[in-house]
């Protein structure tokens, strides 16, 4: 960890920004494709799949980043409660971020001539059960989580005003603050 | 200092407030994308629950077309496809082909005769990888033209109200021709001498690029038998299964492929409606169904027969029914592998 650093690399950035358009698309395709028989269903599922895959390559690449580069600190007048909870949701972000493309793959493995990609599991009746509800049921978590991560960062850019939504923002808007704020 | 401190207080508020807003409108966003403000969506939770039979939800099997037997054997392509799609499936050559007759009903237990509309879904596979799966029915036309007219006439059939059908074909007038195939159209004793019909129409891609949009039929070549429905009746309850087993001793079964080429201005996007019989035909070769196998642990129970799984020069068209065939029949194969345990594969050659 650089403890120095007052925000994120340029690529962390771009790696959240990006994945933040990903993400919240993919949660939308889901949603939104197992709740019509419309022609866009086919359509919808044509970019799922694609794009969770995507999606699994940049959490990879961006978890390799933070382990290389680390994080900004946290402000040191942040209550200890809000740190740690700063810290296990991103822990859960992290684990979904790679973990919900990979149990769509596994779903899709799973299923019996399913996949063009390589099957990372054996064909399983239980086990495509087993994945297809925890791929489900977790993409609500995912979006919970994604709202209380939105919402606490809304909450340090206009309330707190501490610095920590300065640190992911795509451009500084506290670049010519006086030192003696 | 009171006046700034209000000021700020008011200013947290006001942050609080805008904080509350945009989570709200984004957790609404997704609601409403799921389907949850809009009751009136057809869903393919919708559907799968409205094809559910008075005899109870068909654990383990396929919510419509539940009753059916696996086969196997080769499409054997003449080549006079190439001329319609670069889909390998149509070079000359012969590729394996696993299949299921069925009945078009959401009752595993139905007797043959008591079932209308007859099936076959077929899966094609070529050595590039790719597949071509179909499920066609012996209709001629589809009931309706949309899917969801579809709903309701599974809506109509299930009712209680006695005129619920007569409502039904007064507001969906494309039924009538159905109807009177269903009632006055032959019947057959065998899986063997039906013709299947894809009903819906694709788009076919030639190697030029050139695209047309098509549908395609098995014919038979046994010689259709007319039976008379009062004798189906008095046969056994699995006679057609017991039938084709029978028939197929006697050497394998065939039929013929025909493509149909619409013209500019055909309806492309009901199945409700022929083509006129006048359309270009090209035969691009013949199915061989070679063995029989029931279903409970034959080759077919794990196949979902989408018929959107198409090799690269055919795609859908703007017949609106793959699709919604493609999103039911995912939400069926769930249910149903998710019910594997109420479907048992029997021991004997259980997979391992």
């Amino acid at each position: 960890m650089t403890g120095d650093r007052q925000r994120f690399t340029p690529l962390q950035r771009l790696l959240h920004w990006l994945m933040a358009v990903c993400i919240l698309a993919m949660l939308f395709i889901g949603v939104g494709m197992v709740s019509t028989v419309k022609p866009k269903y086919l359509t919808l599922v044509s970019i799922h799949k694609p794009l969770g895959i995507a999606i699994l390559a940049l959490a990879l690449v961006r978890l390799a980043v933070r382990l290389r580069y680390g994080t900004p600190p946290l402000p040191a007048d942040l209550p200890e409660p809000m740190k740690l909870a700063a810290q296990l949701s991103h822990y859960a972000l992290y684990v979904l971020m790679i973990g919900m493309p990979l149990l769509g793959w596994g779903m899709l493995s799973a299923l019996f001539g399913g996949v063009h990609l390589p099957a990372i599991l054996p064909q399983s009746d239980g086990l495509h059960t087993l994945l297809w509800n925890a791929h489900f049921y977790l993409a609500f978590v995912f979006f919970a989580l994604i709202l209380l991560h939105l919402a606490a960062a809304l909450f340090h850019a206009l309330v707190r005003r501490d610095g920590v939504f300065d640190a992911m923002a795509p451009v500084s808007s506290h670049h010519e603050i006086a030192p003696a704020e | 200092m009171a006046q700034p401190h209000q000021s700020s207080a008011r200013s947290m508020f006001g942050s609080l407030a805008l904080i509350a807003v945009v989570i709200g409108c984004g957790a609404a966003a997704f609601a409403y994308t799921a389907g949850w403000f809009s009751p009136q969506r057809l869903t393919p939770d919708k559907m799968v629950d409205a094809l559910k039979p008075p005899t109870g939800e068909p654990l383990g099997h396929r919510r419509n077309h539940a009753k059916g037997i696996c086969f196997t054997g080769v499409f054997e392509a003449n080549g006079a496809g190439t001329a319609l799609s670069h889909a390998q499936v149509f070079t000359r050559g012969q590729y394996p082909v696993v299949g299921r007759f069925n009945l078009g009903t959401a009752d595993p237990n139905a007797p043959d005769a008591t079932v209308r509309v007859r099936g076959m879904g077929l899966r094609i596979s070529t050595p590039d990888g790719q597949e071509w799966r179909s499920a066609m029915i012996d209709p001629p036309i589809f009931p309706v033209s949309t899917p969801q007219a579809f709903y309701e006439l599974l809506l109509a059939s299930a009712s209680k109200d006695p005129n619920a059908m007569k409502t039904f074909a007064a507001a969906r007038p494309e039924f009538a021709a159905f109807g009177a195939w269903a009632t006055s159209g032959p019947w057959t004793g065998s899986y063997a001498e039906e013709r299947y019909n894809g009903l819906n129409s694709f788009v076919f891609t030639d190697s030029s690029g050139a695209e047309r949009t098509v549908r395609w039929s098995l014919l038979p070549a046994a010689q259709p038998m007319s039976v008379s429905p009062d004798d189906l009746a008095k046969r056994g309850p699995d006679f057609l299964e017991q039938e084709i087993t029978e028939r197929l001793r006697g050497g394998p079964l065939r039929w013929t492929m025909v493509v149909t080429v619409a013209n500019p201005g055909d309806p492309t996007a009901d199945p409700s409606k022929a083509w006129p019989e006048d359309r270009r035909t090209v035969e691009v070769g013949t199915l061989t169904v070679e063995q029989i196998e029931p279903e409970r642990n034959g080759p077919c129970r794990d196949i979902n027969f989408d018929p959107t799984v198409l090799p690269s020069g055919m795609r859908t068209s703007d017949d609106p029914f793959p699709a919604a065939r493609s999103s039911v029949y995912a939400k069926s194969y769930d249910l149903r592998t998710a019910e594997a345990k109420d479907y048992p594969r029997t021991a004997k050659d259980a997979k391992p």
